[in-house]
């Protein structure tokens, strides 16, 4: 030691860093926020953190009547506002019995499915972002541009329609909505093959994306994951066959499933349900009959006494509603189940050992709206 | 009151089939929470804990937790309801064994101030960690944040 | 039209030629300076403009269209804007290191130009060891990305300028080795003469193998998209440049596209026959390969994903250096062949 200078082994032991990823983030979608604990690039630990986007919609529901809660449903999943509607709408009706008139049913599910389309796209195209891919974001962009329109012909709003009312739809489609919806599914394929062509076929993708993230059956179930990202992991499970809810037992559709579980899959599952989604409106469009869009209802909604939990098959999993009336005009409590919650659960997991690169992809994966998790 | 409850009331004696129109429903004691989930999920197949949730009846001083749980893919349903003393709600955790529960039942702890006995990390998830009270009580005060008024 | 700047050159060496030997050799150098920048900041500036098209209509957009006849005046907006940021300095960071980077990373980008033949007789400083010292000044803006990486004091700019370290060390080492073909082949480092080399046919059907590898190389030397993991704007937020704002930013902005610009030149001269070509003058043509290239960079950019950065270490050292030996071995044996068979002799 000539120099006057020792190494001590120990102080030059690697150390890691705390790193605050979000809420402002480009990548955390919304404002989510992870605490990284780092090694290097390398997570050794990831601390959730959420409830920036916490407004007491659940709070807020009980001091509303029962039709003044449905605007508050489009702020859940604000990617997918109709399927909201559709579960809490029907949540009512299932303890009011009302009989949905057929055209109503049929006008629901389009709307449903093109809404499950539009969050399947948004999460295509945010995917691709993340992976930098950057032109891939345009086609799924342009085509739920499309799907906006229609429901802006519907409703008069393109992200938070509010369209679904208590015992039917707000209004008719006008007479162009159907057309407009033709050529928008006859465009839906080229969409499809452009994504493809741009980013699922790409080796740097493929690279980014497989194994990474990866999940087990077990584990996802343990962790109470559901909708596409279970469907990745092998499971045919959908609540649309499995406890069907409106009138989908009178339409033919496959639920498609992949191996793998890995980010990969949870990319081309989205693609291959709005393939799905769209065989649905095909169908939808083919039967739906003329006649009125609203059963009757009295003026003053008021539930009976009792609860009930009502579920449907949102775009990112179980979206369920716990109804409990103490028989007034207001709900005594309302609990949404939400899907992206509870998927969000599995991030300490996934994130484990992976480095920050894929940390993004596999948020990009998992594909939550911080809507609907701190609702 | 259907076949399953049968079956529990036979390993479980204490617990009370309840009336619901659409889903079996059984009303648990809290000290008995964790075998029961344990026996649906090993012996009657029970995989997924779908929704966790609480109810507060503030007239009958008590603090109900829901559990609904479900067969995959077969979508078959079980409510279970828990009830608790208002004053000292406390519930068994089962995140240890059913890491969906996790998280749910730190919303439920933040919201309606139950207690999970056993949970690795009971902190708040919506609310600040600073805030006082639980929302979604009945008897929480609702007022401006900002000092207005 | 040829020889409109070596005759500007030539009339200023005339106005100058009778004073002492050291101003003429001053006035002459600041000369070629001028020059240099001014072919730096014009290109940048319609670099930015060129790259916002570009990535429009790939993506089914028509890019800025609002500021002068189709947005031509786009980069002037920009450039105003960026001046009228506030300078922001974060408290914590190390002030000096923080303010010099910007600075520093401009010195290397504008020195390599000097060895750049842009056209017939148009070239700055014609080294014996061009290439060579095109090479060694690049390394160097590694250590500005560092300087401003580290003294923001942040850990995304860390990160980056980590990220930045290991990505430009390592690409070096092809970058250097697929050029070796060229100066195999040429004989020479000085790049005058390796243009001169390329009067008949040009570089690239020589050397495919190379001109691949130095495009990969020089993508990743300069940081761009698919291999722009220092900015990593997904996960790493823009890396070292995090915190800077305003003009200071746009320095590095600059120095991205100077960088993009002494590439590209670097490309044409080794690989695709420099200035020569018939017709148009010289320099013209030089330039328009140049901005073939760069638009080359710019496609590859706009329409592949990001890589992961082990992926992007093994695929250098386990793909890419190979190649590049392997190709230099090729070039030899190439050479002796030839050697045999025009002259006869081993």
């Amino acid at each position: 030691m000539a120099l006057g200078f020792r190494f001590d082994l120990e102080e030059l032991a690697a150390d890691t860093i705390m790193l605050n990823m979000g809420p402002q983030h480009p990548s955390t979608h919304g404002v989510y926020r992870a605490v990284l604990t780092l090694d290097g690039e390398k997570v050794v630990k990831l601390e959730n953190v959420v409830g920036y986007l916490h407004r007491g919609i659940e709070k807020l529901a009980e001091d509303r009547t029962y039709p003044q809660i449905i605007p508050y449903t489009d702020r859940l999943d604000y990617l997918s506002a109709m399927l909201n509607n559709l579960g809490y709408v029907q949540a009512v009706e299932k303890m009011m019995e009302i009989e949905v008139p057929e055209r109503a049913e049929h006008l629901r599910i389009i709307m449903a499915e093109l809404s499950r389309m539009a969050s399947h796209m948004v999460m295509i195209a945010s995917f691709s972002l993340d992976v930098a891919g950057w032109t891939a974001w345009f086609p799924p962009f342009r085509e739920r541009e499309k799907i906006l329109d229609l429901f802006e012909m519907a409703s008069g709003a393109r992200m938070l329609p509010a369209y679904m009312r208590i015992g039917g739809v707000a209004s008719d489609v006008p007479p162009k909505f159907f057309p407009a919806l033709e050529r928008f599914l006859d465009s839906l394929p080229e969409m499809i093959e452009e994504v493809k062509g741009l980013i699922v076929g790409n080796e740097i993708f493929i690279g980014r994306c497989k194994g990474v993230g990866k999940l087990d059956l077990e584990t996802a179930l343990a962790y109470g994951v559901t909708g596409p990202n279970l469907r990745a992991c092998g499971l045919a499970f959908d609540l649309r066959k499995a406890k069907p809810y409106g009138i989908y037992p009178r339409f033919e559709f496959d639920i498609p499933t992949l191996p793998n579980g890995d980010a990969y899959d949870r990319f081309v599952i989205r693609l291959l349900e709005i393939e799905q989604s769209a065989r649905i409106i095909r169908q939808a469009m083919a039967q739906i009959p003329e006649g009125p869009v609203q059963a009757k209802v009295p003026r003053a909604i008021k539930l009976p006494k009792g609860e009930v939990y009502h579920q449907i098959e949102s775009s990112k999993g179980i979206l369920g509603f716990y109804l409990v009336s103490d028989g007034g005009n207001k709900p005594y409590r309302l609990h949404i189940h939400s899907p992206s919650f509870v998927n969000l659960g599995i991030m300490p997991k996934l994130a484990e050992g992976a480095i920050i690169q894929d940390l993004v992809v596999i948020i990009a994966s998992i594909d939550f709206v911080m809507g609907e998790v701190d609702r | 009151m259907g076949e399953l409850t049968d079956k529990l009331k036979e390993v479980f004696p204490e617990i009370e089939p309840l009336e619901d129109p659409w889903v079996e429903t059984v009303g648990v004691p809290a000290t008995l929470l964790p075998q029961v989930v344990q026996e649906l999920r090993d012996k009657h197949g029970f995989n997924l804990l779908n929704c966790l949730t609480a109810v507060d009846y503030i007239d009958q001083g008590a603090i109900e937790v829901v559990y609904h749980l479900m067969k995959v893919p077969e979508a078959e349903e079980i409510r279970i309801k828990v009830k608790v003393d208002r004053d000292r709600p406390e519930v068994p955790s089962l995140a240890d064994r059913w890491p969906a529960a996790n998280v749910q039942e730190r919303e439920v702890y933040d919201l309606m101030g139950v207690i999970f006995t056993g949970h690795p990390n009971l902190k708040r998830i919506l609310c600040p960690d600073d805030f006082s009270g639980h929302p979604l009580r009945k008897d929480f005060q609702l007022k401006s944040a900002g000092g207005g008024e | 039209m040829e020889h409109i700047f070596t005759d500007l050159a030539a009339l200023v060496a005339g106005w100058v030629s009778g004073s002492p030997q050291w101003v003429q050799t001053l006035v002459m150098g600041c000369l070629y300076l001028i020059g240099v920048l001014t072919f730096i900041f014009l290109n940048c500036i319609f670099l930015i403009y060129l790259e916002r098209k570009v990535s429009a209509y790939i993506q089914q957009r028509l890019g800025p269209n609002r500021v002068g006849p189709r947005g031509i005046l786009q980069p002037v907006a920009d450039a105003l804007k960026l001046l009228g940021k506030e300078d922001i300095i974060p408290e914590k960071a190390d002030h000096w290191v923080f303010r010099l980077a910007p600075i520093i990373i401009l010195v290397p980008a504008i020195m390599v130009f000097a060895v750049i033949p842009f056209g017939k007789n148009m070239i700055p400083v014609d080294l014996n060891i061009g290439v060579f010292y095109f090479l060694a000044v690049a390394s160097t803006t590694t250590l500005a990305i560092l300087m401003g990486g580290w003294s923001s004091n942040n850990k995304y700019a860390l990160l980056g300028s980590m990220r930045a370290v290991a990505q430009i060390v390592s690409y070096e080492v092809p970058l250097a080795f697929s050029i070796l073909g060229v100066v195999m082949i040429a004989g020479s480092l000085k790049t005058s003469q390796i243009v001169a080399a390329q009067e008949n046919y040009w570089f690239i059907l020589l050397q495919p193998l190379g001109f691949l590898i130095y495009f990969i190389a020089a993508t990743a030397e300069v940081n761009r998209a698919p291999f722009d993991l220092v900015e990593g704007e997904q996960e790493i937020i823009a890396g070292p440049f995090i915190e800077y704002t305003g003009m200071r930013f746009a320095l590095f902005y600059l120095a991205e596209y100077a960088n993009l610009v002494a590439v590209s030149c670097l490309g044409v001269t080794l690989f695709l026959g420099g200035w020569h070509g018939p017709w148009l003058p010289s320099w013209l043509w030089f330039l328009i390969k140049v901005y073939i290239l760069i638009f080359v960079f710019m496609w590859t950019r706009w329409t592949f994903p990001r890589i992961r950065i082990d992926h992007f270490l093994d695929f250098n050292w386990k793909v890419l250096l190979p190649l590049a030996l392997v190709n230099i071995l090729l070039t030899g044996i190439g050479l002796k062949l030839y050697q045999y068979i025009t002259l006869g002799v081993w």
